[in-house]
């Protein structure tokens, strides 16, 4: 199950990306081909995602000396701390580092600090955005309180995305090529096999009412 | 093509049984460290973001997010910067303390492990 987990989330599975979108055709936006493949994309990876879900879950961290890049005979090994001391304490999810981060600090198990010069401005932001308004899968409700808990605006704004509604042009393959979104998400923040928590908002129900409208 | 895909999703989940395998989100700097004859650093996200927000590194200390875009040098960590603005005895341990940064094994590249890389374009 571990393995299924790592799988997703692993290099393993970019061998069956590079499958389906096949090199020539990525570039060519708006291909039927690459329309197509998408939705292959999707299949495949509904399918292999049901697998965990069956049976019942159990994290499990490798430890430093057999995570394939400490050395093992490093004197540190005895001072650093494992990832299982640390994470199994912290809300669970299946993928990433297994932990769920927006909920470990929206519940206050951890409280890192948000700044260590005493001059910075702290710089929250409340509203959400609504993307994929014209696309088939569920439509991506992008939180940027969620976000500004952890970063600051200059970590997106303007370099990844103007700040301005519908002003960006998004798209899944330049995500899943580690750009916009995915510079994050697939890097550190939970990665992008779970589509399901950005493609978090139904389209055939009333759209909520607060969120802004992107493109 | 259906064919090959279904046969392309056992491989993958075959190769998945591979066992060692870094935590999510661990970073290798290796720009200078091994060619100057110390171990390569290792430096986990999911140790520091208990501790820090993301913003505190990538944006009041400046790390580009990118790994093995930032030039870090031994010197720069002495004197206050980077890892240093941290590991200076006050806000955690200090810079003296060579092994616990410098733990990689031999022969590692800079870059980001666990997850998709984004070194380059594809490469995810
Ligand atoms: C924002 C502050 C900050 C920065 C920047 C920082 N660290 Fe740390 N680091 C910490 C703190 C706090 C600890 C925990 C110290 C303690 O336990 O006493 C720590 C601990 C560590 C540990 C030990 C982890 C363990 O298992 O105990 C390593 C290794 C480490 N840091 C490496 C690095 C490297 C490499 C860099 C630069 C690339 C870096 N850190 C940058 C604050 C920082
Ligand atoms: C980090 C957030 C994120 C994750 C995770 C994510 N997506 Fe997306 N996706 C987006 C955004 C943002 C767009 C909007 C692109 C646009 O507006 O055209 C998008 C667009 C798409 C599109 C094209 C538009 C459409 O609906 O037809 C498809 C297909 C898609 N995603 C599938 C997936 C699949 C399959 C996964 C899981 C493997 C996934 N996405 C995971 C953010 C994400
Ligand atoms: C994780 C990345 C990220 C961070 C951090 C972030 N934003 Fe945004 N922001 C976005 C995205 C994505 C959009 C949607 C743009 C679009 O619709 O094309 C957006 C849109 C906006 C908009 C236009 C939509 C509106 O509400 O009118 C404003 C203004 C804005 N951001 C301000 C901020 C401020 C201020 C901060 C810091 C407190 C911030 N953002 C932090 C990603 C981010
Ligand atoms: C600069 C880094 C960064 C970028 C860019 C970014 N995110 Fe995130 N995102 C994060 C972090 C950090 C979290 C916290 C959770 C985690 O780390 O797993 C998060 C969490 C989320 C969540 C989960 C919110 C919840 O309540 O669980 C969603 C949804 C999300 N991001 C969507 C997006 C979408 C869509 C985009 C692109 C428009 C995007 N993110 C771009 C860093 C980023
Ligand atoms: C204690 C400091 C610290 C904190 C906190 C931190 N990072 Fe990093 N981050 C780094 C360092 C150091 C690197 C590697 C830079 C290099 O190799 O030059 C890095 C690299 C990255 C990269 C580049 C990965 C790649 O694919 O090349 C991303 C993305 C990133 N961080 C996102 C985040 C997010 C999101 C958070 C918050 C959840 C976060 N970081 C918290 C220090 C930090
Ligand atoms: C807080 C973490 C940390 C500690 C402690 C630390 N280093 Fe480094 N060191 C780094 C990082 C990060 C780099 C840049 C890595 C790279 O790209 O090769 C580096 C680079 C180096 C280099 C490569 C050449 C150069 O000058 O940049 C040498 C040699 C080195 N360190 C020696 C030491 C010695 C000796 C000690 C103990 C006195 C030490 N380091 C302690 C983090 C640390």
């Amino acid at each position: 199950m571990r393995a299924t987990s790592k799988w997703l989330s692993g290099s393993s599975f970019r061998i069956v990306f590079d499958a389906v979108f096949h090199k020539e055709f990525v570039g060519l936006k708006s291909d039927k081909r690459l329309r197509w493949r998408t939705w292959v994309l999707v299949a495949a990876l509904a399918l292999v995602a049901q697998a965990p879900i069956a049976a019942e879950w159990v994290r499990q961290w490798l430890p430093l000396a057999k995570d394939g890049i400490h050395d093992p005979k490093s004197p540190a090994l005895e001072v650093l701390q494992d990832p299982a001391a640390a994470l199994s304490r912290l809300p669970a999810d299946r993928v990433g580092n297994q932990v769920n981060w927006v909920a470990a600090l929206e519940q206050g198990v951890i409280n890192p600090r948000t700044n260590i010069l005493p001059e910075t401005k702290v710089r929250i932001l409340d509203t959400d955005i609504l993307l994929n308004l014209h696309g088939g899968t569920p439509i991506v409700r992008f939180p940027h309180r969620q976000h500004t808990l952890w970063l600051d605006c200059s970590n997106c704004h303007e370099h990844l995305f103007q700040s301005k509604a519908g002003a960006n042009k998004f798209s899944m393959e330049r995500i899943l090529q580690g750009e916009q979104c995915g510079v994050c998400h697939g890097a550190v923040s939970f990665p992008l096999t779970a589509c399901a928590r950005c493609h978090n908002t139904p389209r055939n129900k009333p759209l909520p009412a607060a969120a802004v409208r992107g493109s | 093509m259906f064919a090959r895909l279904v046969i392309l999703v056992a491989l993958g989940a075959a190769l998945a049984a591979a066992p060692a395998e870094a935590e999510y989100a661990d970073v290798v700097l290796n720009n200078r460290s091994e060619k100057e004859g110390v171990r390569a650093v290792i430096f986990s996200h999911w140790f520091h973001r208990i501790r820090f927000r993301c913003k505190v590194c990538h944006d009041e200390l400046g790390f580009k997010m990118r790994a093995g875009a930032n030039d870090v040098r031994m010197v720069d960590i002495s004197n206050g910067k980077f890892c240093g603005m941290c590991h200076n005895g006050q806000i955690a341990w200090g810079a003296e303390r060579c092994d616990l940064c410098h733990s990689g094994r031999s022969g590692l590249k800079s870059r980001i492990h666990g997850g998709h890389e984004t070194l380059g374009p594809g490469r995810w």
